[in-house]
Formats: C-alpha cells, structure tokens, sequence
C-alpha cells in the first residue's frame, strides 16, 4: 500500500517535472498594429505547443526604449524593419534571428461610405477639412502615407489639412470618430474577414511606398530560451500566416 | 406688542419683532427700544442676545419679523419687505473688532464711510477719531496693534458711517480687564455726546450698569423683561436681584462736596447720598451703584452710627434670596433700592411690605 | 540645441498655458466662490465633477472630448451651428480641453483661500454698507490673493505639463497643437533623444522653479 503510494507520487512528480520543462512562458513586445492578430495567434500557440505568449501591445520607439534600458521582452514584434535591425546591430537581439512576419497594407480610409473612391481622387480634389495620418516621424505608417501623398502630387497642397495621430491606433480613431473625414490607416485596422468593416476605402497601391516590412526578433533576454524559439517558429508556419492574411497584412 | 408698550416710545423708539427657528434654539422676541441712549440686552450664553443683535443688523434673517428704527421699516415680512444689510444705516461692532487686515486704519475708517452718501453724514471722521482717541494709529495696518485698540478702531469705523443705530455685540468680551477699562470711558463719551441709539449685547453686570439706560432680559430666545434700567434691576421676581451681586443703579447730581473730609455730596429725588472722593465736578450728572448685601436696615434712624448714608425708606416687598437670606425692596423717595439681610433679622425686625424705616447704605460706587 | 520647431512647441505651450490660466481665473472664481459658500445640494456633484481631472487619466478625458466636440458629438454639433466649425486639431480645442485638465487645480486653490475668510469680513463688509459685489472686489480679492496666486501658477504649470489630452485632441499640427509634452514624446518615439534632452530638462527645470517659487512663498509670504 505504502509502496504503490509512493510510486504515484513519483509519478506525478515526474510528468510535473516533464510539463515545466515542455510548457514556458515568454514574454513578447507586441506593436500596436498588430494586436488583434497577435492575440490570436498567440491562442493557436498556446494550443498547439503549451507554451504561453504573455503580450505586451504598444509604440515600436517606445519598446526599444524599454529593451536598451533592460525590460524583459524575449520576443520583439516590431511595427518596422528598422527598429529590430537597429537592435540587432546594439547586440541586444539574438544573431540570425530576424524575419519579417507581416507586411503591412496602407489604406486610405473614410468612416463614411461614399467618401473615398475606388481611385483615392478624393486626395486630389481636397474637399476636406482634416486628413489624418500617423505620426511620418515615429510611425512607419505615417511615413508610408507621406511618401505615398508626395508621389500623387497632393503632399503640399495638404499639408494644412493633415492632422497627426501619435500611432496608427490615433489616426484610426482621428478617422472612426468623424473629427477627420478620412486618413491614411492600416489595413488591419478595418479589414475583417475578408472585407471592409465599414466606411468606403482605397487600398493605396504598393508602388506609392516603400514596403511596410514588420520584423520580429529574439531578444538577448529570450537567447536561452526554447520557448522563444518556438513562437518565432510558429510565426512563420501555416497557422499564423492564415491568421495574418485574414486581417489584412501580406507576408 | 401692547398698545401701552406701542406708546412707549412713540415714533422715535425701535420696534422690533422675531421669530426664528434653528435646531435646538428659537428666538421668539418682541421689544420696544427707546430711540436714545444705551439698550443692553442682557442674558447667558445661548439666551440670544446676539442672534437678536444679528437681527436687527438683517444678517440674521428671521421668518415673520418686523423691525422699524426711529419710524423707518428695515423689515415687515408681512407686506415682504426686508432692507438687506448694507442698505441699513446702521453700525456694527463684533466681539473681536473684525478690522480689514488688508487694509490700514485710516483705510479701515474710510471704507464704511466712503460708501455713505455725502450729505447722510452727520459724524465726521475726524470726530470719530477723537472720540476714541485713534490720532496716532491711522498709519498702522490692524497686525500691529493691540485688542483695545483694534476694537476702538472698529468702533470708531461704525461711527464714521453716521449710524442711525449703533450695534455692539460684547465688544469688551475678548479683552482682559485692563482693556476693558481702558475701553470703557470711550463708550461713556459716545454715550454722552452722540444722539445715537446704541444697542448693546453683555453678559457682565458691571458693563450694563456703568452703560446701559434701557435693560432687556433674555432667556431660552425670549424676552423675560424689558425697561429702564432703575426699573428692572430691583425687580425681586428677575434673576438680577437674586445675583450674589445684585445692585441698583442711582442717577443722581453731584449737589455739594466736603473739601475737609473729602466727601461728594450727590441729590437723587431730593434725598442726599454721599460717596468718599472728590473726582466728580459740582453740579455733574452720574450715575452711582449700590450693592444689595451693602445696604442694611435699621427701625430707627441712629445718627451714632459710622454709616455715613442713612435714608428713609420704606419696604416694598420681601423675597428669600437664598436659605437665612432675604432680600427687600425698598423705595427711596422715588428710586428703588435692594437690602439684602438674613432672614432672622427680617423676622425678628418684623420686616412687612408698607413698613417705613431706614435704609443703612455702606458703600456707594460711583460708575461715571 | 533646439530646433526651431522646438522652439514654436515652447512658444504656443507658454501661449496656451497662458490663454488656459486667464480662462480658468475667470470662470474658476465664481465657481469656487460658489462651491465655498452654498448650502445647497448640488455642492457635492459639482464639487466632484470639477475634481474628476484629478483622478481620471488624461486620455480618458482626451477621448471623451474627442468625441464630444467631434462632428457627432453634442459640443460639435453645437460649435458647427454657431458657425465655428469643429474645435478638435485647433488651438481653440486644445484651450477647451486643457481648462477642463486643469480646472480643479485652480478652483480648488481658490475655494480653499474663500472657505479660509469665512463669514466674518463678508458680514463687517455688509454693515459698512458694501453690497455683494462691492464686497467681493475689496474684500474677498484682495483677502483670497494668496489663493489666486496659488491657483494661477498651478493652472499654468499644470497645462504646461498637460500631454494625453492634448494627444487625443491636438493632432500634432506645428504652432497650432504640437505643444512641448507631445514635441518630447516624438523626439522619444523617434530615437531622437539629444533633443529630447534639451526640452525634458527643460521641463523639469520650469516645475521645479514652479513648485519652489510657490513653496518659499508659503514659508515666509502668509503677511
């Protein structure tokens, strides 16, 4: 009787031993264009591979910030190509690790339908008062709407009308709100299932800017790790890139 | 208000009628006031002597209350009349003197009177500056001087608006008895030379006998008695002659003076009263006090004795003052007079109302 | 250094702050006053409302501006028909939003300074025969100065420092809502972090010049 008890004990101690080992947390910076889709994906990893992501949304700049000045993160998910890069060559990332898991779609974007037309003419004709973008100097999507608004030939004839939203996020809400009757947005952001959550849109061509590449990396702090590992795996399979693609992002 | 009271003071007088209810405490006051002269309203903490004061400033708001000063209706809230404060020719001292900090004496004086149309000012302000004797503090802010000053200089502010009515809410109460003395006699002049009516809430026995003409007794909101002051003090069925200090005050004229012993003669009704000191010029008018307990009684009048004041008197009525004392009423030519003696002596004397004998008075303070 | 651009987030948060405090001077005084002295039982609310900025994050109060002045929102339809368009992204919205940021900062300094003179100088003002207003101008002033004082320079300092509302209504325009805060923030956000130096500094200097004016002032002022 004594003995079978304590083979069971044995037992569970054993296979608790063999879940720790199996089932980690890791603890990701998350750009705040990404949420929704991160949120997601994050549930297939858990299900899939026992690991747990803990998120953390937020400004890219503000992320590295925090990562130079010792925060945590083990995965960084950023809203640029640049940032991870910059990161990388600061040693702060694990060597090899980069890739780019989405590529952002920029979209001009109107809460009202009829507003904005299959061409983006509307950015031609002005008739306007506000038109909202991100932050060009802090936001990769700003800078994409910038660039895109100087190739149509309008960047200066609005420049008065631009309103400036600190994110991606603001200017969606700049927008969403009314306060701005339209506004360079990301795709994600009123993309669902496969079509337009509202509104009327143009999907600014591709040729109007320089891809919108956002890449991930495995921190310092993520270098030893399996669990890290493991998500920027995931990432880059089947599951993940479904998910991407269905809210909007190219890869 | 009685037609008998109504004619009291006909036209020139104060009228006055409050009620007014808080939790725990209800004022339910009539009065009649003379227009002239010093009305005390008398009475313990919580008899409300200064919510009835506040009324008759309007920063009190009583619900169904009539007030007319000298003819002229502040308040009748039955045809919904009420004159605010500051429409109110009226002056008010507050037990502190509530000067302007920000502001410096003169200025202090100044702001009341600048608001008061040029040709209502009766009291100039110089006047009210040698009145209370404030020439050398005008420059001061109000930081830099001492309680009895400060309140002069309040006083002195109220005056400066000409009042019809002068209110004073216990303005010596917060000074200690130095100031309160050297306050006093100010109060005296303003007695004396302005034709002011002054209203005037106290506490202490002493201020209303050396101030007071007119006597209000309160009680729990209510007005126990009101009248002159010769009238109300030796009334044995109030609280002011049962005091351990019971006295009467005597107006009188100083008749003659005795250089050799240093004797003031003074006349009240025809009768002679002599005090020790010769402070009081001939032919002035003063008022003098005399305690109950320094007033005995003889049947016969005994000029061998060393009491120096010996008057005929005769009793009024008799009340027990405490166990083995009581206290007699007595008339004196035309004033009142209170003894106070042990009741043995009153039984054994076979002291009676109607009786006639003689009233030994052992001390008589003159009190201005 | 700085640079120009800088140098106009510094000139039109001065403005701003400047423009905030004499609003809030003036409909803070009857506010307070009103606070200080009545009975009545709205005290409570409106006490409370003007102290919600305290505890509410600004971009609580951002957003909600955002969509109240906004073209859906009641204070927008309401600026539309009196012809002044919408407030949000102006210097106009960003005075709005930052009298309400920092409305309690001056009343409650001023209520306090009132509630402080009590009863007493209003009612010896009243037997001088000065009426209310009278009375308010050479008595209440001139007593609650040390209040106004305070409340001024809080006002001020606190507006200077305001940030999240201005985030969520200005939209970042150069010389007309891009304020210092908001100037730090894209300096950090963009790695630019020598400049965002020089105007955090700064920053920090102003407050801390701010805060100890006024506390010597308490030390030694009070008369």
């Amino acid at each position: 009787m004594e003995a079978r008890f304590i083979r069971l004990a044995a037992g569970f101690a054993a296979a608790a031993a063999l879940s720790t080992a199996h089932a980690a947390e890791v603890s990701v910076a998350v750009a705040a264009n990404f949420t929704a889709p991160m949120q997601k994906i994050a549930a297939e990893f858990e299900r899939d591979t026992g690991h747990k992501a803990q998120l953390a949304f937020g400004a890219t700049g503000k992320f590295y910030a925090q990562i130079r000045n010792g925060a945590p993160f083990e995965v960084f998910l950023a809203a640029d190509d640049t940032t991870p890069a910059k990161l990388e060559e600061e040693g702060a990332t694990v060597a090899g690790s980069r890739f780019t898991y989405a590529i952002g779609k920029l979209v001009l974007w109107s809460a009202q339908p009829g507003v904005v037309d299959g061409k983006g003419d509307v950015l031609r004709r002005g008739a306007f008062a506000h038109l909202a973008i991100a932050n060009p100097k802090t936001a990769p999507y700003g800078a994409a709407a910038l660039e895109a608004l100087r190739k149509l030939g309008v960047a200066d004839a609005l420049a008065a009308k631009l309103v400036t939203g600190e994110n991606i996020a603001q200017a969606h809400q700049f927008v969403a709100s009314g306060n701005a009757e339209l506004g360079f947005v990301a795709l994600s952001q009123v993309w669902a299932d496969g079509r337009l959550t509202s509104g009327s849109a143009w999907p600014v061509p591709a040729g109007l800017h320089a891809p919108l590449r956002q890449d991930a990396v495995i921190l310092a702090a993520g270098r030893d790790k399996p669990a890290a590992r493991a998500l920027a795996e995931f990432l880059r399979g089947a599951k993940a890139a479904a998910i991407i693609k269905s809210y909007g992002y190219g890869q | 208000m009685s037609p008998a009271a109504a004619a009291q003071f006909p036209g020139a007088g104060i009228e006055a009628r409050f009620r007014l209810a808080w939790p725990g405490f209800a004022l339910e006051a009539a009065l009649q006031l003379p227009g002239r002269g010093v009305s005390a309203l008398f009475g313990h903490s919580g008899s409300g002597k200064t919510t009835l004061l506040r009324c008759l400033a309007g920063l009190e708001r009583a619900t169904d209350g009539y007030l007319a000063v000298r003819g002229e209706v502040w308040q009748d809230d039955a045809r919904g009349v009420f004159v605010p404060t500051h429409r109110r020719p009226l002056g008010y001292v507050f037990q502190e003197a509530s000067l302007f900090p920000h502001l410096s004496v003169r200025r202090n004086l100044e702001f009341g009177l600048k608001r008061v149309a040029a040709a209502e000012r009766r009291v100039s302000l110089d006047h009210a500056i040698a009145l209370l004797g404030i020439e050398p503090l005008l420059g001061r802010m109000p930081e830099r001087l001492s309680g009895g000053e400060r309140q002069r200089v309040a006083i002195a502010r109220a005056l400066a608006t000409s009042p019809r009515l002068l209110l004073m809410d216990e303005p010596l109460a917060a000074l200690d008895a130095q100031r309160k003395a050297e306050i006093l006699p100010y109060l005296e002049r303003l007695h004396g030379e302005l034709e002011i009516p002054v209203v005037y809430v106290s506490h202490a026995p002493e201020e209303v006998a050396r101030l007071a003409d007119h006597v209000v007794l309160l009680r729990d909101g209510r007005v126990l008695a009101s009248g002159a002051i010769d009238e109300v003090m030796p009334r044995l069925d109030l609280p002011f002659a049962h005091d351990e200090e019971a006295f009467v005050v005597v107006d009188a004229r100083v008749a003659g003076r005795d250089e050799r012993f240093a004797l003031t003669r003074l006349e009240f009704g025809g009768l002679p009263l002599w005090i020790t000191g010769l402070d009081a010029p001939l032919g002035a008018q003063v008022r003098a006090r005399v305690l109950a307990r320094d007033v005995s009684l003889a049947l016969a009048e005994r000029h061998e004795s060393s009491i120096l004041n010996v008057l005929p008197a005769r009793v009024v009525s008799l009340d027990d003052a405490s166990p083995g004392r009581t206290l007699v009423r007595l008339d004196v030519g035309d004033h009142a007079l209170l003894a106070r003696i042990t009741t043995r002596s009153a039984v054994q004397m076979g002291i009676a109302p109607g009786m006639d004998l003689f009233a030994q008075v052992k001390g008589v303070a003159l009190l201005r | 250094m700085m640079s120009a651009a800088d140098l106009a987030a510094i000139r039109l948060t001065l403005e701003l702050a400047a423009v905030t405090t004499a609003i809030l001077l003036v409909i803070g005084t009857p506010v307070a006053w009103w606070l200080a002295r009545t009975r009545s039982a709205f005290r409570g609310a409106v006490g409370a409302v003007v102290a919600l900025p305290l505890v509410l994050p600004p971009t609580v109060i951002g957003f909600y501006l955002l969509l109240l002045m906004g073209p859906h929102g009641p204070v927008g339809q309401f600026t539309q028909a009196l012809g002044l368009g919408l407030l949000p992204f102006s210097f106009a919205g960003l005075v709005v939003g930052s009298v309400f940021y920092s409305l309690p900062f001056v009343v409650q300094p001023l209520q306090q300074a009132f509630e402080a003179i009590g009863e007493r100088p209003l009612e010896v003002a009243a037997t001088l025969r000065a009426g209310a207003l009278d009375t308010f101008f050479s008595v209440v002033l001139p007593l609650a100065r040390p209040g106004f004082v305070t409340a001024a320079v809080l006002g001020f300092a606190h507006t200077v420092g305001e940030f999240g509302v201005v985030l969520m209504i200005g939209g970042n325009i150069p010389e007309k809502t891009r304020v210092v805060s908001v100037q730090i923030y894209d300096h950090v956000e963009a790695l630019e972090y020598a400049q965002a130096h020089w105007l955090s500094a700064g920053m920090v200097v102003f407050s801390f010049l701010v805060l100890f004016l006024l506390h010597s002032r308490k030390r030694g002022g009070v008369r």
